[in-house]
């Protein structure tokens, strides 16, 4: 499916059917359409609206705490003996992770169009802790869908969500996870159409959100790229980012998808190995198809049904991605790698004590990627890895895994 | 549109009645007792079959129709046994029109173009495709106009007047109205309301108007069926099934017999609507 097309750009998807390639689209319900072409609408008019991109700058520099580091690893680059690595500090957001750059754009963008009840699906629960501060922040309820299998491993978010008033509702269809969080949450707004914004936490789902979540996390990479510039005087050789649903992955690359020599990885997550049904690589192992409202690539049996996913991490726990990844696939601009749990985990460990930082269980699985590479690249070249999360949330589970006391 | 479905809807024209249109699970909880339910349907009195294509995650619909998806799923069943199922119900009943419904990956991953090959063939008279809203027409509503498959689209509380064109523009067979903003499988909202969205959809459209979500009972197939040109009844006839099923989730002597009771119970409501609404 590598073709290579003929593009001026990288940067100018979606066309206005929401599509990227033969990605995207709008496969929702009749009932949700007038929504979602509200939704387009306001979108629309709030990104060339001055006063709409100033609060988002204003909320950004003093309630997330904007912009994020750009900071040297030192030590994991001696320790790698290659490659100069550079991390995104995307964990030192407000709530920590970069879920709440999106939350912030989006509850403005309900608060604009009159709606007076959040909805928001989550998994690993930085999203559905990100939405349940925004709406504390904004004075909304909030209502987060979250499968049963990750209410239970990943307790303290759960907890976080409460404190901060929101109600989380654990969904026990299927396996639990993210995708049945999503189906109970589009249940939701089909039900509650009038009253209800959804806050979708990734760059997935029917037009536009792929496109607006992606604009409001692109944050990520505009700072990165002046940062990088400022600090090494040249862009970096390699960009990586762990994929989910992708949307800290789409934030920190979309600004260098034109930067023809900046290669961009993605990092999937490999689970117990793609041999079996135990991984949540759709882009490496998986085939084009149609859920929740986009077409994008798959975990998928033969005939069409979805497949249940595994990750160690339950951030990367979806049998989907965003489409913008699936066409950044096809066209080969970004390369997609799988990293086992296992890798993960290491990685985990390795940064912790190497730098004074717990990462979340999802950019472990891009630092593991980072260990791969930078030894085999020149000291005098540069990686940029996005630090989306920091682990706070995951050491139960670490814990349980290595049979550590707690 | 097909032959069938245009000669049925004339026969019920003259009937001055409106048609039953049943819903069920495709495959739940197994091919065979699927395919006795589905002749039972026609038997006792439904004018319009619905045959589910179960898929994983069904997100328009309730707890109901999933749970039946995921029966049928276990049991085996696919979108090919599926059209098998029309195709063992066409050897015995080649007037009832068949509708199949369901979501769109199943397929298009099956392919297009074959599935709509197939489908003329096992004798389908039209699709539903919850997930295919007028804006995504060239994925498989124009294709499957083209061959002679009728689309019948949704319309919903939220299609406002400015949508109800497109909406329509490509509809063909009929026009089915969704009760209710929700999931399959809620309570029945006030009949006025309903009859006025009916009065409002006419207006646009020559189609038939089928409307369903949160039709029950006999009374309430009476009710909506004074105004609406045809009623769908899904959920109740899926719990049906389900409540028949043995611990371990298989069909009973009871499965195929409450279904019987249930749909006869429901085509007396029907053909007591226009009666009723005369009075």
């Amino acid at each position: 499916m590598n073709q290579s097309p003929h593009l001026n750009s990288f940067r100018e998807g979606p066309d206005e059917e929401g599509r990227f390639g033969i990605f995207g689209g709008r496969f929702v319900a009749e009932t949700l359409m007038p929504l979602i072409l509200d939704l387009q609408e306001e979108w629309n008019r709030a990104k060339t609206d001055p006063a709409f991109q100033a609060e988002l700058k204003e909320l950004g520099a003093h309630y997330i705490g904007r912009p994020s580091p750009l900071y040297y690893a030192e030590r994991l680059t001696q320790h790698l003996g290659g490659a100069k690595i550079y991390f995104k500090r995307e964990e030192l957001n407000h709530t920590g992770s970069h879920k709440i750059n999106n939350c912030i754009g989006q509850i403005l963008l309900a608060r604009r169009m009159g709606k007076t009840r959040i909805i928001a699906e989550t998994g690993a629960g930085q999203h559905g802790v990100a939405s349940a501060t925004v709406a504390a922040r904004f004075g909304f309820p909030c209502i987060v869908y979250m499968g049963a299998t990750d209410v239970e491993r990943q307790a303290p978010n759960v907890f976080r969500m409460k404190l901060l008033g929101a109600e989380v509702r654990p969904v026990s269809a299927g396996n639990g996870t993210l995708k049945d969080a999503m189906n109970e949450a589009l249940r939701d707004w089909v039900t509650n159409v009038d009253s209800t914004y959804y806050l979708i936490g990734t760059a997935a789902g029917p037009h536009p959100y792929p496109e607006l979540v992606r604009d409001f996390q692109s944050v990520i990479g505009v700072e990165a790229r002046e940062q990088i510039l400022a600090a090494e005087g040249r862009l970096p050789d390699l960009v990586v980012a762990a994929v989910g649903g992708g949307s800290n992955a789409i934030g920190i690359f979309h600004p260098f998808l034109d930067d023809k020599d900046v290669k961009i990885v993605g990092v999937e997550a490999g689970g117990k190995g793609l041999d079996g049904e135990e991984h949540c690589a759709s882009l490496t192992a998986g085939s084009p198809g149609v859920l929740h409202g986009n077409r994008t690539y798959l975990l998928q049996d033969g005939d069409g049904q979805i497949k249940e996913g595994h990750s160690i991490s339950a951030g990367l726990d979806y049998p989907g991605i965003g489409p913008e990844h699936a066409w950044l696939h096809d066209t080969g601009r970004v390369e997609y790698v799988p990293i086992m749990d296992t890798e993960a985990l290491e990685a985990f460990q390795l940064l912790t004590r190497l730098e004074g930082i717990i990462p979340a269980l999802e950019p472990s699985h891009a630092i593991a990627e980072v260990i791969k590479r930078a030894p085999k690249m020149g000291k005098d070249q540069i990686i940029v890895m996005n630090l989306s999360g920091r682990g706070d949330k995951d050491i139960f589970t670490v814990g349980r895994i290595l049979g550590m006391e707690l | 549109m097909t032959a069938r479905m245009d000669k049925r809807f004339a026969e019920l024209a003259t009937e001055g009645r409106p048609a039953l249109v049943t819903y069920f699970m495709a495959g739940d909880p197994d091919y065979a007792s699927s395919l006795e339910i589905m002749t039972t349907l026609a038997k006792a009195g439904a004018d319009i079959i619905e045959l589910g294509m179960p898929f994983s995650d069904p997100m328009a619909d309730g707890p109901a129709i999933q749970a039946a998806g995921q029966r049928a799923l276990k049991g085996g069943q696919t979108l090919a046994r599926t059209l098998q199922m029309a195709r063992d119900f066409r050897k015995g009943d080649d007037r009832t029109p068949i509708v199949l419904m369901g979501y769109y990956n199943p397929i298009y991953i099956y392919g297009v173009e074959r599935f709509l090959d197939e489908a003329l063939d096992a004798g389908i008279d039209g699709l539903i495709v919850v997930d295919l809203p007028p804006e995504m027409d060239d994925e498989l509503c124009i294709p499957a106009v083209r061959k002679g498959v009728s689309f019948i689209r949704l319309a919903t509380p939220t299609t406002n007047e400015k949508r109800l064109p497109v909406v329509l523009e490509n509809t063909s067979g009929f026009v089915y109205y969704v009760s209710m903003n929700g999931i399959t499988g809620s309570a029945l909202p006030d009949p006025s309301l309903i009859s006025e969205a009916v009065g409002r959809i006419k207006a646009h459209t020559k189609l038939p108007v089928c409307v369903g979500f949160g039709v029950k009972t006999a009374e309430h197939a009476r009710a909506i069926g004074a105004s609406a040109d045809g009623v769908v009844v899904g959920t109740a006839i899926v719990n049906q099934i389900a409540s028949s099923l043995t611990a371990d989730g298989q069909a009973s002597a009871a499965t195929v017999a409450g279904v019987e009771t249930l749909v006869m119970s429901l085509a007396s409501g029907v053909r007591a609507a226009r009666l009723a609404a005369a009075e």
